[in-house]
């Protein structure tokens, strides 16, 4: 199906897609080869043994030790390859490339939003470039959505209540199906969207002609952080104020006070905004007000934005 | 009269009599369909073969609504965009089928219909052991069920089966008639498998020894466990729901504080082992049907027996499987997917140990016996996908698409509801003291099975060149697999239709059954049919030979045990007499 496709699976577009359809191909004919026996077996004895008088009486059964550890030591042995090789895929599946260009993505009943690091943004059409590995972080503004793009073999829920991501690396230009897979309400089919792969070139002449809002979100983020006075507790040079300094924090372990660690991803900066009480961490009171627990996503992508920016 | 103390010296002596006392006329004997014929005694009857009819009764009505449920689906995706419903009716159509099916329609099938009407009988017992119990697990299963209904009929519940959160607390005042619904039928299961699990510890007869027990018996109390430990689970989760709604605390809706995947560990915690509970039985079914139509002890009973107490330990910790990109941590991923690995094992060893009952055996060709092979090979796929959706990376690109939908279609159409139709189908002369007419049944199968294939084959690949599911809508290059995903439904709907239209038809008009026309060797083919009133036996019967041992059966086959054939060749129409 589609220009490219096989019988099974459709065009695949990403660095990891050939990997994927190779462990498909690999379960589907180990599956069907066993099914043949299964079936084949059931058939020929169903001939071979029918019944031919009605007087007849076979021996009783003897059981066969054999058989029956054959049959649990080889599904496991099997079962053992395929999960291997399949908890490995997963695992670079999971992972993203550590200098991927980063995306922001909002889902809503029934649309997605993009959210890029230049301050565009794109409804519907997520763009990107082809050959750099993409990261997308993703929200909800509502129920749980599922961000599913076939052509790259990936997919992850998009929830209400904190980050999500998933990676791609496309490999070719052209256009791509975005579905939504996870039941949403009224629209759900019809919430569709189309990843847009441009050549670099191509991608920053994009990106620099498209709908802009007028600020980046880093820019956005710097004027939150007075804006909002989270400046009056938290410093951008390292110094401990009534709260935890910014500087180096993302992406770093940090000691909370009940003596666990953790590192600081979106989702603990994201955690930390909205439900201040949450973690707090060592050496830190528990008096960061509940006043930003109802602050709009986009302003808290955009802070996050920023204090990824200070190393 | 049920007396414990007496002992028969013969075991052979015992049936020949009974046999011969009720053979010679057995439609005019008392059996339990004419004791009595009104109306009240069968709305309060405590026998668990009424029960058991009672049950078949309502659960075909609701194979029936959730089926036409599913002829509704499949002809809006005939083409893109609306076909014959708005979008909005659509996801509720397909809400009330996957409701429907699941809860009304599978959960209870095989156990509450043969589990209530052949087990006991098969351990020898006069009934089970809470009689009154059981009239109420019925009467709790219709009203839950009702609840759900008017739910449905009368507000706007388009979330699924699943009711995942937040989208379904958004829907109004009808999830939590929704929630009732579940919670209420949800204690008719429970208390059927703790009326089932107390029947086979202390009712077994003399001599039933559990290594002498049928495997349809060891299916059924294995499925037993599972009801009673998993089913309060959905209970609570039910009961959460409906809080979190009416007192506004935060469980599960981020508004309000709460954690929407906690609300799909909760829901898979028990939705999990339920697909273990519809399963479970149907391998019990499978043995019975290989056994009898190979005159065969089935291959490895230790093994078999053993392998559905497994499968019901293994099913509770393997929820994780359908929630992969739920955005749950990778370890726990990690540890699901082997865990579900593991649940594989047994279950192709079951498989494996069919087929090898088939080895030498004399494998007669009945319409059960085809239903069985159908199984084999409907269920071995719906197996083997489900191992390709347990690997991690896989499932990735497969979750949430046709993929899902054929898999889970293949397992529980294509295993339990094949299953059930062949036990319905071989236990259906002692039920009824009918038969049906063979050449349509067997007509009836093959329509179903090339129906069910045309149908679900078409959806495996649908889903794996993307098709999410729930779509009312699709791309245009959908279009060609779903029309011949259509027509199959067709041709399967007319299989089933011809299957109640013909077992109808022999309750008027069918052929009087002999006592035991497939020349079984469980307990229940031992006495009379339809079977006597008041108790399953006219005295406890004493077991002294394995559940399948044709050879140690002279009463079935006329002989003295040792394999010579006696002088009366054994016929279907007339049971062998002499001992």
């Amino acid at each position: 199906m589609g220009e490219n496709g096989t019988f099974w699976l459709p065009e695949g577009a990403s660095t990891l897609s050939p990997e994927f359809d190779s462990l498909f191909y690999f379960v589907v004919i180990v599956s069907t080869l066993i099914f043949l026996g299964v079936v084949g077996g059931m058939l020929y004895f169903s001939f071979v043994y029918r019944r031919r008088n009605e007087a007849e009486m076979p021996e009783p059964v003897h059981d066969n030790k054999l058989i029956e550890m054959a049959s649990v030591v080889i599904p496991t042995v099997l079962s053992l390859i395929v999960f291997t090789w399949g908890f490995k895929m997963y695992v670079k599946m999971y992972v993203a490339p550590p200098d991927s260009y980063q995306v922001h993505v909002r889902a809503q009943q029934w649309s997605w939003e993009f959210d890029y690091p230049n301050g565009t943004k794109s409804i519907g059409e997520l763009h990107v470039p082809e050959g750099r590995p993409v990261r997308l972080i993703m929200n909800s503004k509502d129920v749980i959505h599922s961000f599913f793009v076939p052509a790259f073999r990936v997919k992850m829920d998009v929830l209400p209540n904190r980050y999500t991501s998933v990676w791609f690396n496309a490999t070719k230009t052209g256009e791509f199906d975005i579905f939504c897979a996870e039941y949403c309400g009224t629209a759900h089919s019809k919430m569709l969207g189309k990843v847009v792969v441009q050549s670099e070139s191509d991608f920053t002449n994009w990106l620099a002609s498209s709908q802009k809002g007028s600020q980046t979100p880093v820019e956005h983020g710097q004027t939150l952080f007075t804006q909002m006075t989270c400046n009056a507790c938290h410093t951008i040079d390292g110094s401990p104020l009534v709260g935890p300094s910014f500087k180096g924090l993302f992406g770093h372990e940090v000691k909370l006070a009940d003596g666990s660690t953790i590192t600081a991803d979106e989702n603990y900066i994201r955690e930390s905004i909205l439900q201040p009480g949450a973690k707090v961490v060592n050496g830190y009171s528990p008096i960061m007000p509940a006043t930003y627990s109802t602050m709009a996503s986009e302003d808290v992508d955009a802070l996050i934005a920023y204090i990824k920016t200070l190393k | 009269m049920w007396s414990l103390g007496k002992r028969k010296t013969s075991f052979m002596n015992e049936m020949a009599s009974s046999a011969a006392v009720t053979e010679a006329n057995p439609a005019a004997s008392v059996n339990y369909l004419n004791y009595d014929k009104s109306i009240k005694s069968w709305l309060l009857t405590v026998d668990h073969k009424r029960i058991a009819l009672m049950y078949l009764v309502t659960v075909a009505l609701a194979f029936l609504a959730g089926g036409i449920l599913a002829l509704l689906v499949r002809i809006e995706l005939l083409t893109p965009g609306k076909t014959i419903m708005d979008v909005q009716t659509y996801n509720q159509v397909f809400s009330l089928h996957g409701i429907i099916m699941v809860f009304a329609f599978i959960i209870p099938s095989i156990p509450a219909i043969l589990g209530n009407f052949v087990m006991p009988i098969q351990i020898g017992a006069k009934d089970v052991a809470f009689p009154r119990i059981n009239l109420l697990s019925y009467y709790v299963y219709v009203v839950g069920i009702i609840i759900v209904l008017l739910a449905m009929l009368f507000g706007r519940v388009d979330t699924g089966w699943t009711f995942y959160t937040p989208y379904s607390e958004s829907i109004g005042t009808p999830i939590l008639f929704v929630t009732t619904g579940v919670f209420v039928a949800g204690f008719a299961s429970i208390l059927t498998g703790l009326n089932f699990i107390v029947t086979i510890h202390k009712m077994r007869a003399p001599g039933m020894t559990w290594n002498r027990l049928p495997l349809f018996v060891w299916a059924i109390y294995a499925t037993s466990i599972v009801q009673v430990l998993a089913t309060p689970v959905i209970g609570i989760t039910m009961v959460l729901l409906f809080l979190e709604r009416v007192l506004s605390i935060g469980i599960f809706d981020p508004a309000l504080g709460g954690d929407p995947v906690l609300f799909q560990h909760f829901f898979w915690f028990y939705s999990h082992p339920a697909v273990y509970i519809m399963i479970l039985p149907a391998f019990g079914v499978m043995s019975e049907l290989m056994a009898t139509f190979s005159r065969r002890a089935v291959m490895g009973y230790k093994f078999v027996a053993l392998s559905s107490v497994a499968i019901a330990f293994l099913g509770f910790l393997v929820w994780g499987h359908h929630m992969f990109v739920s955005g749950q941590s990778a370890t726990s991923s990690i540890i699901f997917s082997l865990i579900t690995y593991l649940i594989g094992i047994p279950t192709g060893i079951k498989v494996i140990n069919w087929v090898g009952t088939m080895y030498k055996g004399s494998v007669w060709i009945q319409t059960p016996m085809l239903y069985a092979l159908s199984f084999l090979f409907l269920f071995s796929i719906g197996g083997f996908t489900g191992i390709m959706l347990g690997v991690l990376g896989v499932d990735i690109h497969l979750h949430d698409t046709y993929f899902v939908v054929a898999h889970f279609h293949y397992v529980m159409m294509g295993g339990t509801v094949i299953a059930a139709l062949g036990g319905i189908h071989y236990w259906w002369p002692k039920m009824t003291g009918k038969m049906y007419n063979e050449t349509l049944g067997r007509i009836a199968c093959g329509l179903i099975f090339v129906g069910f294939n045309m149908t679900f084959f078409t959806q495996f690949i649908l889903g794996s060149q993307g098709m999410p599911r729930r779509y009312y809508d699709y791309l245009p290059r959908f279009e060609h697999l779903h029309q011949l995903s259509t027509v199959g439904s067709w041709v399967l709907a007319l299989g089933l239709f011809l299957v109640a239209g013909y077992l109808l038809f022999s309750l008027k008009r069918g052929k009087n059954a002999p006592a035991n026309p497939w020349k079984a060797v469980t307990l229940e083919w031992t006495n009379t049919t339809p079977i006597p009133h008041p108790h399953n036996f006219t005295s406890a019967p004493v077991v002294t030979r394995g559940p399948y041992d044709f050879h140690l059966a002279p009463e079935v086959f006329g002989y003295t045990g040792d394999g010579a054939v006696a002088d009366a060749v054994p016929t279907n129409d007339a049971p062998a007499t002499q001992a």
